[in-house]
């Protein structure tokens, strides 16, 4: 076994021990904070590059690389329970990807942060998260990755809210943990149920494992009691855990609310990396998810399910998308929209679709959050994108960067990554045996993603400045939720300032993120499916002909049609027209204003929750408190009043019928006893007397008896 | 008359003299030798019965007797005693003025 | 050495309660002192038992068993296995920690609670909604009483869970409600009255059925004995017995079950039995909160454990479907209960009585027979550890819960609504934080303790019946609704400008609270170190239920 395989574990530890250590020292070391964290981080950043070149070295080899470690954990019924981690291709990019995220999103962070009070706590989340989610990526048991899954909740929960003072984050933070946690409970029954049926949580363990060959014949042919094999009932319920991570419908609503969190956070968290959790959940239980009997049709009913959870996902979360005004909202729904793709790919195409996707969306979304961060943070904490415009000629090197994330992300044929994986889910969905509709949807779905992408990109950095510094602190109510925003300030902001450039520690990690977004699409282009080959542990050869294949290249042509109109149809919407100020109506508001308003309230979720789940557990809750008070409560209430009311009936029983005959007894007695005290006058004479009266009555008895 | 009979009406009218002694005198030293007299009234009868009875040969009779007056001499001591212990006590020996045992 | 260590460990608590009650009214700190000394031989003597504690047997060790009453059967019998000396353990933690965070109690000139706070803070609002009275009580004299019925309290449970004689044993089981009554009478809060009287009778009908119920079967069996009376179980003879001594052989023995049953379910409590619960710990002093919850709470588990499910098997699977349902209903209408509640203290109440559901759940669905099931033992033994591990995770976290309240108590003057505070995080963030951590613990969050218990019962209970657990995940969720929310009315949002000069933890209260918080951390990561000590004899338990 490799070095690097056995210690895999030290990846999660380092910067679970820096988190450990800042948070146990005084919140005033920012640089002890700053520095652990990011020393942590980039540690952690080298022994992923350790454990992918192992896999890399020992890539082609027969079959897929995989090396599992173990430990016990706990013991019941003479049993141990193990944990351990795996390497393999799937952990291997993740981590990579990962850690390196989170290196540079900490290194923007530095400067993002750098006049927060709560500095050092940030960092301290902020490690933490990052060694949950690592800890996520190297699990090799569905228990472990289910600890570090909800440890990721949890930082997540506290990153939202980290400006708690704001109600509308304690609020969102509130709403991510309990709406996630929804999801978390299928994974928890999938997993008991998983352990039930097979006996161990290892995913590979030699032949052992849950994720193996054996366990999963096991498990296709056993079937549930509505008629679906075991297998299949699993995995939809650890869908669930993916489908509130992932943000995917219905359990989406967290996701755009969790922007309340700093902009680095909604990087890191809401867009590259833990949102991705799921996706990469599925792709991990794949073996599971795509198990089926022998002769069976590939797509299993769970596929199914994940391809249309995805699909819709995307097309409602772009749709959204384009009527939101708030430049993270925007990306947030945006996010969710990908995820669906993420999910779509997943579903019709198996890991390495999905996960490519996965990849290059962490990168380009990153890039994106971190410069709509410094967008927001040049603009003075405006986030709204009417009251932007003109950024280009202030912020050079984020436009830029940001113009390649959102080609990227609007998938712009050939040199952007986005285009790359985003039309090989839509090949994927396209030969997906089951529907075609999926397919459509998705087509609909990249269309809309260039069209409010664009819509974006041409209110923010297009056109005029639309909010004088002068109100820009005051301008709208979303500004005044961030009353952190004054020592958030870096540069020389006077307070009525033009937008401005933000610092270089800002930049650098954009620029980075700028350049793998457009690099890493070419590991997975149709002539070179290098990362497909990775992932399935097969050779990849360069075959530039398969780009010109009639299939693909059609397929290839007719998603940059969709891409090319959706960018034309929004330049020719917002980039040509521009708004001359914050308040004029949108023009599709204008155009359809009651699809627009569907689409701005984001088509009533929020509500529909609100007039269903929320107050039905309001409801609950009261209808149980009052069981309790009432009910249960009355019960004990009436025995109470039944044993008051028989002691009250036993009182007067003994007071006015027991007790009164007793004392008149007792009276009459005394009465008596003083009577006959009378003929005890003292006098012995009388006394005599009696006596002599007495035996002369005596005497005439006895006369009188013996003559009878 | 048979001589039991004779006997018997001395001995009766003893014990009613003796009784109405007892019974109507205030003095209590009189009313003690009334009590004698029926004391010895019943003395009298035992004789009487025995002397006359089935069997005189048996002394019984005599013997009743003789404890009898040895008791009645007794009781008389006591008695005697006992008024003499009131008279120092209430400086009388008037009985209607000893009640102090009434209830 | 030979000595008889269960008896000492009982009666060292004993004495020291009655050598603390002979103290005078004016030596408070003596009082506390030698109750704190005394509570910490006890932990030192439940340490020593855990050391010398034979995890390799599953049998029950340190047995001191003498002929007491032989013409009744009855013997003094005692003993512990992983179950009992879990137990013990946790009463030896909770009752020093209990009678430190009791300190403020008789502190100041005036014996007020407000005394402490050296800021002056605004009078506080008359009793609104359900308890969450506002004004602070001076507490009642009488520290050395205060400290001896705690002694007694804890004499009392050291005693329930190591007699293994019903004589003895309920006499214990008694004697741990009389100081309990008392200390919520005396120095309980506004309504501390009705509160004790309530939570006396209710336990007190409970012990009487379970007495007549123990009578019965000792009219039946002639014995007392809890071992020999679940030999006697396992072999079915107990039904049989009772059946033949008292007649009516067709009911008799789910009668004598039920009267049994109600005994401990009054205790754990199950719903619908539980309404003196949220009152009675609402009520009662913090520190006296501490130990109800803590551990007197796990009494009735602990009986359910040791006497219904050895003894009675055969009744419980007769009307086990009705039992799984009342268990699932306590997980969930006490998790939604305790959202409807607006006082901290009453919350928190529920909450306990929420967590206390899963072990019911558990301990019914290990009683079933379990056909069909894969490797029934082993999903058995894992809800049964899980049972074990959260009574005492339970007991950890919310006596530490109860302590928070207690000194944000202290702080208020009284004041626990849950609207009465807001963004108190910003002032008091080393409370918050470690609070937080005590506040996922209950939560479930794995990492801490209570992920590890909550796991292993589910990892049980869904092969055994997945329907109960599936909708008892609903409790799950309904927990982290209510903690999310109590977090976010009273430490997020914008500042409460009355709690402006809020005071940290002190020194010594964050030295008090990071006793139970680092063993959060420890069970969490490292349950090994409990479930090394329970596992056999769980294992034990779970061949005794298999027949």
């Amino acid at each position: 076994m490799t070095w690097i395989a056995q210690n895999l574990w030290l990846i999660p530890v380092l910067p679970l021990a820096a988190s450990g250590v800042i948070a146990v020292n005084k919140q005033r070391q920012h640089k002890l904070a700053a520095t652990l964290a990011i020393g942590s981080m980039v540690l952690a950043f080298l022994l992923s590059l350790c454990a992918f070149s192992a896999t890399l070295i020992h890539h082609g080899e027969s079959g897929v690389f995989r090396e599992v470690a173990g430990f016990n954990w706990l013991q019941f019924g003479g049993q141990w329970l193990q944990l351990g981690w795996v390497l393999d291709p799937l952990t291997a990019i993740m981590l990579v990807m990962v850690s390196f995220v989170s290196l540079l999103i900490f290194i923007f962070s530095v400067g993002y942060m750098a006049h927060d009070e709560n500095f050092t706590r940030f960092f301290c989340f902020m490690s933490l998260f990052a060694a949950a989610m690592l800890g996520v990526v190297i699990a090799n048991n569905l228990l472990l990755f289910f600890v570090c899954w909800e440890i990721v909740g949890l930082t997540s929960y506290l990153l939202i809210g980290f400006w708690y003072h704001k109600p509308s984050a304690a609020a969102a933070a509130k709403k991510a943990f309990i709406t996630t946690r929804i999801g978390d409970l299928g994974l928890l029954l999938g997993m008991v149920w998983l352990y039930a049926e097979t006996g161990t949580l290892n995913f590979y363990a030699d032949g052992h494992g849950c994720l193996e060959s054996s366990a999963l014949t096991a498990m296709v042919t056993h079937m549930t009691a509505a008629g679906m094999a075991v297998s299949t009932a699993i995995g939809l319920l650890i869908f669930l855990g993916a489908v509130g991570k992932s943000g995917q419908l219905p359990l989406h609503v967290w996701l755009p609310d969790a922007m309340e969190g700093p902009t680095p956070v909604s990087a890191l968290i809401h867009a590259a990396t833990m949102v991705a959790a799921g996706v990469f959940l599925v792709a991990r239980v794949y073996p599971l998810m795509s198990a089926h009997p022998e002769g069976a049709a590939a797509e299993t009913a769970a596929l199914q399910v994940v391809t249309w959870v995805g699909a819709l996902t995307a097309i409602f979360a772009a749709s959204v998308a384009v009527a939101q005004t708030d430049i993270k909202r925007i990306l947030a729904y945006s996010t969710v929209s990908q995820l669906g793709y993420m999910m779509l790919g997943l579903g019709v195409g198996g890991v390495a679709v999905g996960m490519f996707h996965l990849i290059t969306h962490a990168f380009f979304k990153a890039l994106l959050f971190l410069g709509s961060g410094s967008v927001i943070h040049g603009c003075h904490e405006e986030q709204d994108v009417r009251k932007m415009g003109g950024l280009k000629k202030f912020m050079p090197v984020t436009f830029a960067t940001y113009a390649i994330g959102m080609l990227a992300l609007a998938g712009f044929p050939l040199f952007f990554s986005g285009f790359w994986s985003k039309d090989e889910i839509l090949h994927a969905a396209h030969g997906w045996p089951v529907s075609h509709i999926p397919f459509f949807l998705g087509c609909a779905g990249a269309l809309l993603t260039a069209f409010y992408m664009t819509r974006q990109v041409a209110l923010v950095f297009f056109g005029e400045y639309r909010s004088s510094g002068r109100q820009s602190a005051h301008s709208s109510s979303k500004t005044d939720k961030h009353e952190k925003s004054a020592p958030t300030h870096v540069g020389g902001y006077d307070g009525k300032g033009e937008p401005h450039e933000s610092p270089a520690v800002m930049i650098v990690p954009l620029v980075i993120l700028a350049v793998f977004a457009i690099l890493l699409g070419f590991v997975g282009t149709p002539a070179w499916p290098w990362f497909d080959g990775f992932l399935n542990g097969e050779p990849a050869g360069f075959n530039f002909s398969k780009l010109t294949e009639s299939g693909t290249l059609g397929l290839m042509l007719a998603s940059a049609g969709f891409v090319f109109t959706g960018l034309g149809l929004g330049w020719w919407l917002y980039g040509k027209r521009q708004r001359k100020t914050a308040e004029e109506p949108d023009v599709l508001q204008v155009a359809q204003p009651a699809v627009f308003r569907l689409l701005e309230n984001k088509y009533f979720v929020d509500e529909i929750y609100d007039a269903t789940g929320v107050r039905f557990n309001a409801w609950a809750a009261q209808a149980c408190d009052f069981l309790d008070r009432w009910i249960w409560g009355g019960v004990v209430m009436l025995v109470t009043w039944v044993t008051l009311g028989l002691s009250s009936l036993y009182r007067f029983t003994d007071e006015f019928v027991v007790d009164l005959g007793f004392d008149t007894g007792c009276e009459t007695l005394r009465e008596g006893g003083g009577e006959m005290s009378r003929w005890q006058n003292g006098r012995v004479q009388t006394y005599l007397r009696v006596i002599g009266v007495a035996l002369v009555v005596l005497v005439l008895f006895l006369i009188w008896g013996r003559k009878t | 008359m048979t001589p039991l009979q004779g006997c018997l009406l001395v001995s009766a009218l003893l014990f009613a003299i003796g009784l109405a002694g007892a019974v109507t005198r205030r003095n209590a030293i009189l009313a003690l030798i009334g009590i004698e007299l029926m004391l010895n009234a019943a003395n009298l009868n035992f004789i009487a019965f025995w002397r006359y009875g089935a069997h005189p040969e048996a002394l019984s009779g005599m013997m009743v007797v003789i404890f009898s007056i040895a008791i009645a001499a007794a009781e008389a001591a006591v008695g005697l005693a006992l008024i003499i212990a009131i008279y120092r006590h209430y400086k009388t020996t008037n009985l209607d003025q000893i009640n102090s045992m009434k209830g | 050495m030979n000595l008889p260590w269960l008896t000492i460990l009982t009666f060292v608590p004993l004495f020291g309660g009655i050598v603390v009650a002979g103290l005078g009214a004016e030596q408070r700190r003596l009082a506390r002192g030698l109750a704190l000394a005394f509570s910490l031989v006890g932990l030192a003597g439940a340490l020593c038992l855990w050391k010398h504690f034979d995890a390799a047997s599953g049998d029950l060790q340190f047995v001191e068993k003498h002929d007491w009453v032989p013409s009744l059967g009855i013997q003094y019998f005692l003993g512990v296995d992983g179950l009992s000396l879990l137990m013990v353990m946790l009463t030896a933690i909770v009752t020093p920690l209990a009678v430190l965070a009791s300190g403020s109690m008789f502190d100041g000139k005036a014996g007020s609670l407000l005394a402490i706070h050296r800021s002056p803070l605004p009078a506080a609002g008359g009793v609104r909604g359900d308890g969450a009275h506002g004004v602070a009580r001076p507490t009642q004299g009488g520290a050395h009483i205060f400290y001896a019925l705690m002694l007694w309290l804890q004499a009392g449970l050291f005693g329930t869970f190591t007699a293994l004689n019903f004589f003895h044993w309920f006499l214990f089981w008694e004697l741990v409600l009389i100081p309990a009554f008392f200390l919520i009478k005396l120095w309980g809060g506004p309504k501390r009255g009705p509160a004790a009287t309530q939570f006396f009778i209710y336990t007190m009908v409970g012990s009487v059925t379970l007495l007549l119920s123990f009578l019965a079967i000792r009219l039946a069996t002639g014995s007392f004995d809890f071992i020999e009376l679940a030999d006697m179980a396992k072999r079915g003879e107990i039904t049989a017995k009772l059946g033949e001594a008292i007649g009516w052989k067709a009911h008799i023995g789910l009668l004598v079950f039920f009267g049994a049953f109600l005994g401990f379910a009054v205790k754990v409590p199950v719903v619908p039995f539980h309404t003196w619960l949220p009152s009675a710990y609402a009520e009662a002093p913090g520190p006296v909160t501490m130990l109800l919850t803590g551990v007197m709470s796990k009494m009735g588990v602990y009986g359910f454990l040791r006497v219904l499910l050895p003894i009675f098997p055969e009744q419980i699977r007769l009307v086990l479907t009705p039992l799984m349902w009342l268990a699932v209903l306590t997980i969930v209408l006490s998790a939604c209960a305790a959202f409807a509640q607006r006082d901290l203290k009453r919350i928190l109440a529920y909450s306990s009585i929420n967590h206390l559901g899963y072990c019911l759940l558990a301990l019914f669905a290990v009683t079933g027979a379990a056909t069909g099931v894969n490797q029934p033992e082993l999903q058995k033994a894992a809800a049964l550890n899980g049972v074990l591990l959260q009574m005492f995770n339970h007991g950890l976290t919310a006596s530490a819960l109860f302590l928070f309240v207690w000194l944000i108590e202290k702080r208020s003057g009284g004041l626990r609504g849950l609207e009465d505070f807001g963004g108190i995080r910003k002032v008091v963030p080393v409370f918050t934080g470690l609070m937080g951590i005590a506040l996922f613990s209950s939560l479930g969050l794995p990492g801490l303790n209570g992920f590890v218990g909550e796991f292993l019962i589910f990892k049980g209970v869904f092969p055994l019946a997945p329907w109960a657990a599936a909708l008892s995940t609903l409790g799950l969720l309904v927990t982290a609704i209510f903690l999310l929310t109590l977090i976010q009315r009273v430490f997020c949002g914008p500042l409460n400008g009355r709690w402006a000069q809020m005071p940290d933890l002190t020194l010594s209260e964050r030295a008090l609270v990071a006793v139970p918080i680092a063993l959060m951390f420890v069970l969490g990561i490292w349950p090994q170190l409990v479930l090394g000590v329970i596992d056999l004899t769980v294992v034990k338990m779970v061949q005794q239920l298999n027949f």
